[in-house]
């Protein structure tokens, strides 16, 4: 256990930058990877992750150099080696699985082809051995069907099974590393857990060392035995995966820890100031200095070295850890927020919804009418109140984002009516509301990237929604615009910025700051924190949940997040293939009884605490249409008691702590099968 | 999968008729007939009487229509006005000369393109990229009529390797014309295969960049293997689609160079057509140049169907 097989020593990596300056991105990292050890490496984007994972394969991205350092794989240099040798190693030593499984595999070739290509490169197997070899691989990353799936193309996958044979893949070699970097992003909830159940298995099964890099200490925390946290190009903080979640002592750890909702908690979690530096402006001192409420003078001038404390067994890059022993109990806390209870009127509803995506045949377009009897989204009812923040939940494909663009007017709805203020009926289509319902209903975007013009200021991108609704010019405008960067807590100096001069979060708050120009009563969020970072999403959330507070908006929140749903939510709606399975008040629909769903979902949350494991209760595969008639969930849901749930649409049952669950199981049935 | 090509070959037919009723339409609301605009001056009394029996232009226009487009599917273009012969042994020759012409430099210039394109994207901002890309900028840049005059006024007129007018009898046989096609040929695989070779270079490029061509180096793929499958299908299927225009392009639209060769094809002949006013050549060439847009397009739209996986079981699976 204590050999080690890879070792990084002082690793810098850098690019010239236009001006012809050296710039570092990595900053003198050393580190060991041990025998059958796996290890997490965990920091924000652009920490510099995975330019250190591929560069512990002998990968340099294009444009990047390494300006010193070395890392040795089994005492040899990688960084020295000549192509050749490195096709030696790759793939037979060190197998990497990508982070996105699915744009990682070579689309005109088969998936059994792929795999065979490993295999006969780096095992002297026949072909039968190797036909044979295929379906045992497959069969070991537990993939249906092994014979019929290794002559499926990689687009007729779903993400989870695209994962998979990446994994296949990287362990035909039989190599002595496994490197990941992000396996699980962008994979569903339940999937995701699914897939690090099968890294922990195959970990423990092969002996296999493993990094895995990730932005998600949740994810980190389930399969790491060590973590090592990267801040702006260098290691902050590494050591045993346990004290580093539980005890972190570097401030950075700590308040990264702090800003993950977690499931426990109903308040907002705590957030950190500012964001991190981008590589070449950090001089001298400490580069977490800016956004860090320990900092003193001497951390100002002075950067501090990577001290080893024998009796934590751990590395930390901090003048001031001390203060952080013993600190740990302050983890579990997030800050309260005002809920809203019901108080407030009704201002919309949602009658027997049902939108689809089927193209209309000529005839029934000529009678304007759509004839789907398997609508994606279907008998959608829900009533919003004034000032309440409702957030809808559920895998891909749930339907969430269809719905909110229902709501917004861009999406036509099959059957049933949209209601704003006073029961009147808005139209499903944009071109015929007037000009006040328009402004009345804003949309936040998941990726504020897309949603921001890249040729307009912050100032162009602002005044707009101003001059369109409310005829603003002069000085007026300006002084509005000031008002709501003030709002979204960014400074004047930002209304020349373009979006490209803007990091993820102060976009994200640029659009916040756009959507509520309009003064609008309702606001349309779509996965608005899934594109950021931990630190910056608990920033965005805080500053949603303060406007709300100050000016009575209404929010519509989609996210498959159920941490983050619960932190920011008041009632959660949980759908299904775009069916309703529950609605209550947030704190109810996070307790038993639960809706066979949510009880899947919440199951499958990852929390940052290596003592938490997921429960993995039923199996994630895609279904790709919803059921024609019965329950929307009969193909996966563990509790199915039998054929009524195949042929009757399950009722509405109404529990004793206010929420409503659509299914059969008796709900007090329900309360005791899952105590 | 059947039933798909049968709509698309629908659809080109439908495009075609559709072409043929814009020319008919086109030339019937022009002032004056076929016999008026080819006569001129002329144009009175018995000639004029004359001209208009031999067109059948007394019978209305949709009979015409009709009657002309009746001929064209059996293949038979009617007559043309000026040299009084059958238009299909007007277009005979030239469809053959054209023919030549394109599939020779075809068969020079796409090879030639695609070698070019991975080289260059290989080797991207290395001495071969920086050589072979400065050229084909080059080239692309130089207008036709300059670089055929060029071509002629160095290799024909200095050099005196090569005549610099073409000149076919039209009985030529494929070596007579392989000779003086030289010039022309190297005219046209200029610019085309500068064109071609860049839009190659920027697919390659693009193709290495992605994630499962870095997953492919780190699973210890060697390079040449790399490039050969997991690189080039995925960067020359968008390519299919430049070809097969490049090629209708070829067919049809080389005017310039035609000119400037004094080459007999069909761009030659649809300016020759046009200035004497031959209306019923000129609709026959509308027809055959918008068949030779549908046909290439059809073809190539079915072979990226054929070789994209994504499509073809898209396809099968509907
Ligand atoms: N080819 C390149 N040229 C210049 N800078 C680069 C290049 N590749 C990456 N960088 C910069 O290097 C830094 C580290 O990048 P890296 O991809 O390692 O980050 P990461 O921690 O993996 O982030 P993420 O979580 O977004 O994947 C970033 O600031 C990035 O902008
Ligand atoms: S060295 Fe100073 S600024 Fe840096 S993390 Fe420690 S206390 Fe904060
Ligand atoms: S109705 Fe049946 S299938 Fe649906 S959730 Fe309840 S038990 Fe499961
Ligand atoms: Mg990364």
């Amino acid at each position: 256990m204590n050999e080690i097989i890879e070792s990084v020593k002082n690793l810098s990596i850098g690019f010239n930058s236009q001006k012809g300056k050296q710039i570092s991105i990595l900053r003198n990292v050393s580190t060991n990877i041990k025998k059958g050890e796996t290890v997490g490496i965990v920091g924000e984007s652009g920490s510099g992750k995975s330019t250190l994972a591929l560069a512990m394969m002998g990968y340099i991205k294009q444009g990047l150099f390494p300006l010193k350092g070395e890392c040795l794989f089994k005492s040899e240099d990688l960084l020295k080696m000549s192509s050749r040798q490195l096709e030696k190693i790759r793939g037979r030593k060190i197998a990497m699985i990508p982070q996105n499984a699915g744009q990682a595999l070579t689309p005109n070739l088969k998936i059994g082809y792929q795999i065979d290509e490993a295999l006969k490169l780096h095992t002297d197997l026949n072909k039968r051995e190797r036909d044979k070899k295929i379906s045992e691989l497959l069969n070991k990353v537990r993939l249906p069907s092994p014979e019929t799936m290794a002559f499926r193309y990689p687009h007729e996958l779903s993400g989870g099974q695209q994962q998979r044979v990446a994994v296949a893949m990287a362990l035909a070699g039989k190599p002595d590393l496994l490197l990941l970097d992000e396996p699980t992003t962008g994979l569903d909830v339940t999937t995701q857990a699914h897939v690090l159940e099968l890294l922990r298995f195959i970990a423990k099964d092969t002996g296999t060392s493993m990094i895995y890099v990730s932005h998600d200490l949740g994810a980190i925390a389930q399969v790491s035995d060590r973590i090592v946290v990267m801040y702006a190009g260098e290691i902050v903080l590494e050591g045993p995966a346990r004290k580093i979640l539980k005890e972190p002592i570097h401030p950075y750890t700590y308040g990264l820890l702090k800003s993950i909702p977690k499931l426990s908690l109903s308040g907002l979690p705590a957030s950190m100031p500012g964001s991190q530096p981008q590589p070449g402006s950090i001089n001298e001192g400490c580069s977490f200095y800016d956004r860090c409420n320990l900092a003193t003078d001497n951390c100002k001038k002075n950067s501090p070295d990577l001290e080893h404390i024998k009796e934590l067994d751990t590395n930390v890059r901090c003048f001031n850890y001390k203060e952080l022993i013993n600190q740990n109990n302050n983890l579990q806390t997030s800050i309260t927020k005002k809920s809203n209870n019901g108080e407030g009127n009704e201002i919309l509803k949602l009658k027997d919804v049902s939108i689809s995506y089927a193209k209309q045949k000529f005839f029934d377009q000529l009678l304007n009418k759509i004839s789907d009897q398997n609508p994606t989204v279907k008998d959608i009812n829900i009533d919003i109140k004034k000032g309440e923040t409702i957030a809808l939940v559920g895998e891909s494909g749930s339907g969430k984002s269809t719905i909110l663009k229902s709501i917004a007017g861009l999406l036509k709805t099959k059957d049933g009516q949209i209601k704003f203020e006073n029961d009147r009926i808005l139209s499903s289509n944009l071109k015929m509301r007037n000009p006040n319902d328009l402004r009345a209903i804003q949309l936040i975007f998941q990726n504020p990237d897309e949603s921001l013009n890249p040729n307009h200021t912050v100032e162009q991108i602002l005044s707009q929604p101003l001059k369109l609704y409310f005829n603003l010019s002069g000085e007026e405008l300006k002084k509005n615009i000031i008002d709501l960067l003030k709002k979204v807590r960014l400074g004047e100096f930002y209304m020349s910025r373009y979006p490209r001069q803007l990091s993820g979060g102060e976009k994200q708050r640029v659009a916040v700051a756009r959507a509520f120009a309009a003064k609008p009563d309702i606001i349309l969020c779509d996965e608005v924190t899934s594109a950021l970072d931990v630190s910056v999403q608990a920033a965005v959330l805080n500053l949603l949940q303060q406007l709300k507070e100050d000016l009575g908006t209404t929010y519509v929140f989609v996210s498959h997040d159920l941490a983050v749903v619960r932190a920011i939510s008041d009632r959660v709606a949980v759908l299904y293939q775009g069916r309703l399975c529950e609605i209550g008040p947030s704190q109810n629909v996070y307790k038993f009884p639960s809706h066979p769903y949510t009880e899947v979902l919440l199951g499958a949350v990852l929390e940052p605490d290596p003592d938490i494991k997921p429960k993995l209760v039923a199996e994630d595969i895609v279904e790709e249409k919803p059921p024609e008639k019965g329950c929307s969930f009969q193909g996966r849901c563990p509790r199915k008691i039998g054929d009524i749930c195949n042929s009757e649409v399950p009722p509405w049952q109404i529990g004793e702590n206010g929420n409503a669950i659509r299914c059969h199981i008796n709900i007090e049935e329900l309360a005791s099968l899952q105590q | 999968m059947l039933l798909l090509i049968l709509k698309r070959i629908g659809l080109g037919l439908i495009t075609l008729f559709i072409v043929s009723l814009i020319t008919f339409v086109g030339v019937e609301v022009l002032p004056g007939d076929a016999c008026t605009t080819y006569l001129e001056r002329e144009a009175y009394g018995a000639a004029l009487d004359a001209c208009i029996k031999r067109l059948g232009l007394d019978v209305p226009a949709y009979e015409r229509y009709l009657d002309w487009a009746s001929n064209v599917v059996r293949g038979d273009f009617g007559y043309s006005l000026s040299g009084e012969m059958p238009i299909n042994e007007v277009l005979g020759p030239r469809v053959k000369n054209s023919l030549v012409l394109a599939s020779v430099s075809i068969l020079i210039g796409i090879p030639l393109a695609i070698v070019l394109g991975i080289i260059t994207a290989l080797w991207r901002d290395k001495l071969p990229d920086i050589m072979i890309s400065t050229i084909t900028i080059f080239s692309m840049t130089i207008p036709e009529f300059i670089s055929a005059t060029l071509l002629i006024l160095i290799v024909a007129i200095w050099l005196g390797w090569l005549p610099g007018i073409v000149i076919i009898p039209s009985d030529a046989t494929f070596y007579e014309l392989l000779s003086n096609i030289i010039l022309p040929v190297v005219a046209i695989s200029m610019i085309m295969t500068a064109h071609m070779a860049r839009m190659v270079r920027s697919s390659v490029i693009q193709v290495m960049a992605s994630d499962y061509v870095q997953m492919a180096i780190l699973k210890g793929v060697p390079y040449w293997k790399m490039v050969f499958r997991h690189v080039l299908p995925n960067a020359l299927l968008p390519a299919i689609n430049v070809v097969a225009l490049t090629i209708a392009w070829l067919l049809g639209g080389v005017v310039v160079t035609e000119v400037v060769f004094n080459y007999p094809g069909l761009g030659r002949l649809v300016i020759e057509s046009i200035s004497n006013r031959d209306l019923p050549v000129v609709q026959a060439l509308a027809i055959i140049l918008a068949s030779i847009y549908v046909g290439i397009n059809l073809i190539a739209d079915l072979m990226t169907l054929m070789l994209n996986p994504r499509l073809k079981s898209l396809q099968i699976r509907k």
